[in-house]
């Protein structure tokens, strides 16, 4: 029977005298790719819709399925498989191959032929197809042909410029600016040859998703301002890799040559990110080729109390020192950044070294109900055990997101969102203040909530007839409702009631495999609950060790709150934004800082820093192209990849923290990524009861709405000040300017027009932006968390803060 | 002679006032309406059907054909869709003056046509397409819709029909491709004028992705004399498998060009008879026909050998041409063939919408070619090169304007191959150009 269904689905023809059997719907064009026959083409993508406009593609049909033969060539592009089709391509129609050399050759009029110093010569499809599908010679040059010339190239955005005299009209990056990105922001312009693609007047294409034009260009047209020029693709050495900068564990492929990174580009996985990826994930390289990267361990001299080169055995021993004589009164503040082997380094290090469990990933508000939502409800999820996955998002009916702007926080997710929704109308709702141009390109509605109350708007969601939520839905997560206390709770609870699942989505490509490899108080590496005996047991006799700490340790807010009062007097520090700790609490930092000072504080960057500068000993480590790893994503999807430079310099976490510990004499075991994998899986994970839901109840109050007061909504955009995204002034060119958003009541009160300066102030202090309108909730304001230059965390206060708005001269 | 023309869009042209509502009425308008509004809309089709009118936009598809595609069955989701009734009032064609001179002088025959033709296939709103540099005649419809809705002929509930009808007159932006029907509805609903992926068709996801059915003006306006006369009046007129009259419109080198209206068969030799004859030359004496348009510079040009072919869509097709329009241009034998199609060419160069290669590229070659054999430049090798660029082309294009830019080159090629030879021999074109202009008519040399 399930034979019989499969058999009909699929559809038997002829191309080139070869039988091939497709699923229904197929185009011919991809059917024929079934048989090793490639049909040259320009304008066809498989992910894009349709088109036809190139017209390279075309075959006989003399037999369409009905005994009837098409009488002309036609395009496989646009042409759906039929029953007993026959199709003649260039391999075995003379029509057909005369037919592609015909379009070739047009391709080829208005083409200025530069490739010797176009950046696609070498890996163009047009001179590649042009080799194996055109003329060898060019009648058009031979009749003394004029080509159109235009002057080159034009900036469409600070990264993109465009050679229009290269471009062949295919209307592949304006079809996908509209069709997969959302952002129409280019589109043909004129007609005939003078067709062009253009932007519209002081429009600029500030798309987050721009770079991939480039990468889909057939031609040499569309290049980026920070690869135009710099290398040929034969000189490149091209690796696989995973994308460093979100959690979306997006497949990119990174190119280098002598020793640098020239470039990336989208990897194409089905799975996770197709074949697209976000331009911060393209173009942000450059940050570990900025003149701070850290070359050389350092130890602070005793004598002159400043910091020195030192050799690797040196800052071994006086690293391993400094951690004995604090004992046990040490923290651990890891990041996000790491490998899920640096963190089970770091893990196992906290506990076998240190004695600790001291540790916590999170360097951003965080809580303990967090710590258990994570415990309970997310860690050792993956794809094929139940969690949910890109595929879910794509055949959702529902989908819930709250606490996550995934536009901003996670592109591969905004991408696939905005795919279903288009496909099938995928409902997405977001449980946010804001109704933000992202949502609505996924065709999503705003449930408006006041910041601090999400708890409550999530719990009420399961009686909303409107969202029914079910089975079919989907909860999204974000690590910043882990800001408000009973958010994560309600939404747990929300998935018990309604039968949807649940996914948690954090925004930095560590975090997930921090949490699966136990960089929390609360967990040890597989998931293991610390405050399960049977747990610690299990982990101490894989590890061989004789126990396992056995009290919960501090989270990040405990363990500096300890460094200020002198609880703890060592720190291990890595991959954490000094001004994100520093602005923790919002406390003074000049008490922590003079804390930092006094404690022993161990530094694990790959440039210096706020933290490096007050460290007694600081150790270069490798940035992600420097070493193999894995990254977990948001999925709990293992995502492995090679090392692409070889740079002795610096080392991977593993690496230091092994040296560290092997001086201590209390070895972890493992010194390189592999080794460490490979005890991961050992190890494995915890197969005992997890940890308990967290049931923490919300207080569901806001402090705003009194005496004109405002609740801020803010988070951190795609394009930011992050220092990752060091070193590509282009990319942050393209980032969003940054406003005060408010609603049109709130901005009817202050009196100024749309665009002017407004003053936002709240406890740390006071900005000042221009003002827009847009869908807030009533009695909140929306202003961007870390834009560049004018950082709303640092400057103004964390989101929930409540904040006033001025406008008028200040 | 004049009993072979059948005025029955033209009929009136000459009246005073022709279009205005009353001067309609009165000669009978809007009866045909009353008559239709009493019938079931399925016995409309099948009286269109049946009269075998068949499209006058060009490609001659059985008009009550297309309408009977429009899905009705409300339970399926095409047809529980809103239907739309668009004409094709785009006319751009060089050589084709039909439509604009007919809404110029009668545009309420149009109004009511579309009235019964949107009831027929059951559309509550239509929209006319006039091309945009026609402003004059843009007004003029305007006003007869206008006309229309204050007389009751438009609006909600029709005459006590209980049928509502909204007409938006819609002007276009000046493109040639927006006679290209998909690229009409591209430019109706706001979009750039390029043409759209068939499937799906018109009928079934047209404008606003709903059935929709776009005829040119001419069908329309045939439409209520069909209900009005009945539809075996209309089949006893023209050619077995074209049935009925249409508007030829002569221009050119004829003493009085002009639209005639007559049965679909007459041939070109009772045309030029009927205008007068080919122009007097300019030193006084009768000039020959040379090489003619039977519908437009899209259509394969045809020689005196082909003056008696009856220009119904049968005869022209056979002749290895196509009816298309009707629109005649007569050239004499001061004309220049090669100047003439490189004119030709340059208009479909300018017109290319862009979106497929071969029409965008092609033209673009073809008049560079072209121009360098006018000049005497080229080679004989050039003729088969350009031959070799229309094969490229024709069959290739993304919509049937890319075939039309080769057919003046290959049916020029095919009858003057001579000609283009003669100016490469001479260095340059052998003709006088001033001897085929108008002005050359009446007392040039003097």
């Amino acid at each position: 029977m399930t034979q019989e269904i499969v058999k009909s689905d699929l559809v038997t023809l002829t191309i080139d005298g070869i039988q091939v059997s497709v699923p229904a719907d197929t185009l011919v064009i991809r059917a024929a790719e079934q048989v090793g026959v490639q049909i040259p083409r320009f304008c066809d993508h498989p992910l894009l819709e349709p088109v036809g406009a190139c017209r390279q593609c075309l075959v006989d049909i003399p037999d369409a399925g009905n005994g009837r033969g098409f009488p002309k060539p036609q395009a496989s592009c646009t042409l759906p498989v039929a029953e007993g089709m026959v199709v003649h391509t260039q391999a075995t129609s003379p029509v057909a191959e005369k037919a592609q050399q015909g379009i070739m050759e047009f391709l080829l009029v208005n083409h200025p032929l530069d490739c010797p110093v176009c950046d696609k010569g070498g890996e163009c499809p047009l001179q590649n197809q042009a080799m194996s599908n055109g003329r060898g010679e060019s009648r058009f040059a031979e009749s003394g042909g004029v080509k159109r010339v235009y002057p080159k190239p034009i900036n469409i955005s600070a990264q993109v410029l465009l050679d229009r005299e290269r471009c062949v009209l295919c209307a592949r990056c304006t079809r996908f600016s509209e069709q997969i990105a959302g952002d129409p922001f280019i589109e043909l312009l004129e007609r005939g040859a003078l067709q062009q693609v253009g932007i519209y007047e002081r429009q600029p294409f500030d798309s987050y998703f721009s770079g991939n034009t480039i990468q889909i260009c057939p031609v040499g047209a569309l290049t980026s301002a920070a690869y135009r020029f710099r290398s040929r693709p034969f000189d490149l050495v091209s690796t696989p890799s995973i994308a460093d900068l979100d959690a979306c564990g997006s497949a990119i492929r990174i190119d280098h040559r002598r020793g640098k990174v020239m470039r990336r580009l989208a990897g194409n996985d089905p799975e996770v990110n197709e074949e697209w990826i976000t331009d911060k994930d393209r173009f942000a390289f450059l940050a570990p080729r900025q003149d701070d990267r850290l070359t050389h361990p350092q130890v602070r001299d005793e004598d002159t109390g400043e910091l020195r080169v030192a050799s690797w055995p040196e800052a071994f021993a006086v690293a391993a020192r400094g951690l004995k004589d604090a004992k046990k009164k040490v923290g651990l503040l890891p990041g996000g950044r790491l490998t899920a082997e640096d963190a089970y380094a770091w893990s196992k290090f906290a506990r076998v070294v240190c004695r600790t469990n001291n540790i916590d990933f999170r360097v951003r508000p965080h809580s303990a109900e967090e710590a258990a939502f994570l415990a309970s409800t997310v860690v050792l999820g993956a794809p094929g055990v139940g969690a949910v996955t890109y595929a879910d998002l794509e055949s959702a009916r529902t989908v819930v997101l709250a606490g996550l702007e995934p536009e901003d926080e996670a592109g591969a997710i905004f991408l696939r969102l905005r795919k279903a929704n288009q496909a099938h109308g995928t409902r997405i709702f977001s449980v946010s203040a804001v109704g933000t141009r992202g949502l609505a390109k996924t065709g999503g509605q705003l449930l408006p909530t006041v910041p601090g109350t999400e708890a409550s708007a999530i719990s009420a969601l399961a009686s909303d007839g409107e969202v029914a939520l079910d089975a079919g839905g989907l909860i999204l997560v974000g690590e910043r409702l882990a800001g408000v206390p009973g958010a994560l709770s309600a939404a747990a609870a929300l998935a018990a009631t309604t039968g949807a699942r649940l996914a948690w989505v954090p925004r930095r490509a560590g975090d997930r495999g921090a949490l699966e490899t136990g960089c929390l108080p609360n967990l040890l590496p597989g998931g293991r609950p610390v405050a399960d005996p049977g747990a610690r047991v299990d982990l101490a006799a894989a590890w061989g060790v004789a126990g396992i700490p056995d009290n919960e340790g501090l989270d990040t807010d405990g363990i500096l709150a300890e460094l200020r009062t002198g609880g703890l007097d060592a720190l291990v520090v890595g991959g954490v934004d000094p001004a994100d700790v520093l602005a923790l609490g919002g406390q003074s930092d000049k008490l922590l800082r003079k804390a930092l000072k006094k404690a022993f504080v161990v530094a694990l960057e790959v440039r210096s820093s706020a933290f490096t500068e007050l460290a007694d000993v600081v150790f270069p480590i490798a940035p992600s192209t420097d070493k193999a790893g894995t990254y977990v994503n948001w999925e709990g999807r293992v995502r492995s990849f090679g090392k692409v430079l070889d740079n002795p310099a610096s080392l991977p976490d593993v690496r230091v923290l092994a040296g560290i510990a092997e001086e201590r004499g209390r070895s972890i075991g493992v010194r390189t990524p592999e080794q460490a994998w490979a005890e991961m899986v050992q190890v494995g994970p915890w197969e005992g009861p997890r940890a308990a839901t967290p049931t923490v109840v919300s207080t569901g109050s806001t402090d705003g709405g009194a005496n004109g007061a405002l609740v801020l909504s803010s988070w951190k955009q795609l394009l930011d000040d992050g220092r990752m995204q060091d070193g590509d002034d282009h990319l942050r060119a393209t980032a969003r300017r940054p406003v005060v958003l408010v609603n049109q009541a709130t901005f009817d009160t202050l009196g100024v027009p749309e665009g002017d300066d407004v003053t936002l102030a709240g406890p740390l202090g006071s900005v000042r932006l221009p003002v827009a309108i847009g869908e807030v909730a009533d009695g909140v304001v929306w202003a961007p968390a870390s834009a560049p230059g004018v950082s709303i965390r640092h400057l103004v206060g964390p989101a929930g803060a409540v904040v006033t708005v001025e406008g008028g001269a200040q | 002679m004049t009993d072979v023309l059948t005025p029955v869009l033209t009929a009136d042209w000459g009246t005073p006032e022709s279009w205005k509502l009353n001067v309609y009425e009165a000669a009978g308008g809007y009866g045909a309406l009353k008559k239709a509004l009493g019938m079931a809309p399925d016995d409309i089709i099948t009286a269109v059907k049946d009269s075998g009118l068949r499209g006058r936009g060009g490609a001659g598809f059985p008009t009550g054909m297309k309408w009977s595609f429009i899905p009705q069955d409300a339970s399926t989701e095409a047809g529980g869709k809103p239907k739309y009734l668009v004409v094709n009032a785009d006319e751009s064609e060089p050589g084709t003056c039909k439509d604009i001179p007919l809404m110029m002088a009668t545009p309420h025959t149009l109004v009511e046509g579309v009235i019964i033709s949107s009831y027929a296939i059951r559309a509550n709103t239509a929209f006319i397409y006039i091309r945009g540099e026609v402003l004059h005649v843009i007004r003029r419809v305007q006003a007869a819709v206008s006309e229309a809705y204050l007389a009751g002929h438009l609006g909600k509930n029709i005459h006590g029909s209980g049928y509502d009808l909204d007409v938006v007159v819609h002007a276009g932006a000046g493109a040639y491709i927006c006679g290209e029907e998909t690229a009409l509805l591209e430019g109706l609903e706001g979009r750039r004028g390029q043409p759209r992926l068939r499937p799906p068709f018109p009928a079934v996801a047209g404008l606003y992705a709903s059935p929709t059915v776009i005829n040119n003006v001419e069908s329309i306006a045939s439409v209520p004399s069909i209900i009005g006369n009945g539809a075996a009046w209309f089949s006893s007129m023209g050619t077995e498998k074209s049935k009925g009259f249409g508007i030829f419109s002569l221009s050119g080198h004829v003493n009085v060009p002009g639209q005639y209206e007559a049965p679909l068969g007459i041939t070109l030799r009772q045309l030029i008879d009927l205008a007068g004859g080919i122009r007097t030359g300019a030193g006084g004496q009768q000039m020959g026909l040379k090489f003619w348009t039977p519908g437009g510079s899209s259509t394969p040009i045809l020689t005196q050998a082909h003056l008696d072919v009856p220009l119904d869509f049968e005869g022209v097709g056979e002749a290895g041409s196509m009816l298309g329009t009707r629109a005649l241009q007569i050239f004499d034998e001061t004309t220049c063939v090669v100047r003439a199609v490189l004119r030709w060419t340059e208009f479909y160069k300018h017109e290319s919408c862009g979106k497929c290669t071969p029409c965008r590229e092609g033209t673009w070659w073809l008049t560079q070619t072209l121009t360098r054999l006018e000049n005497g430049e080229g080679s004989a090798e050039d003729l088969d090169l350009l031959l070799d660029q229309c094969d490229n082309i024709l069959g290739r294009s993304f919509c049937a304007l890319g075939d039309g830019a080769t057919s003046p080159i290959t049916s020029s090629i095919q009858y003057f191959r001579d000609e283009y030879l003669a100016h490469l021999e001479h260095g340059g074109c052998p003709f006088d150009p001033m001897a085929s202009t108008a002005f050359a008519t009446v007392g040039a040399n003097q």
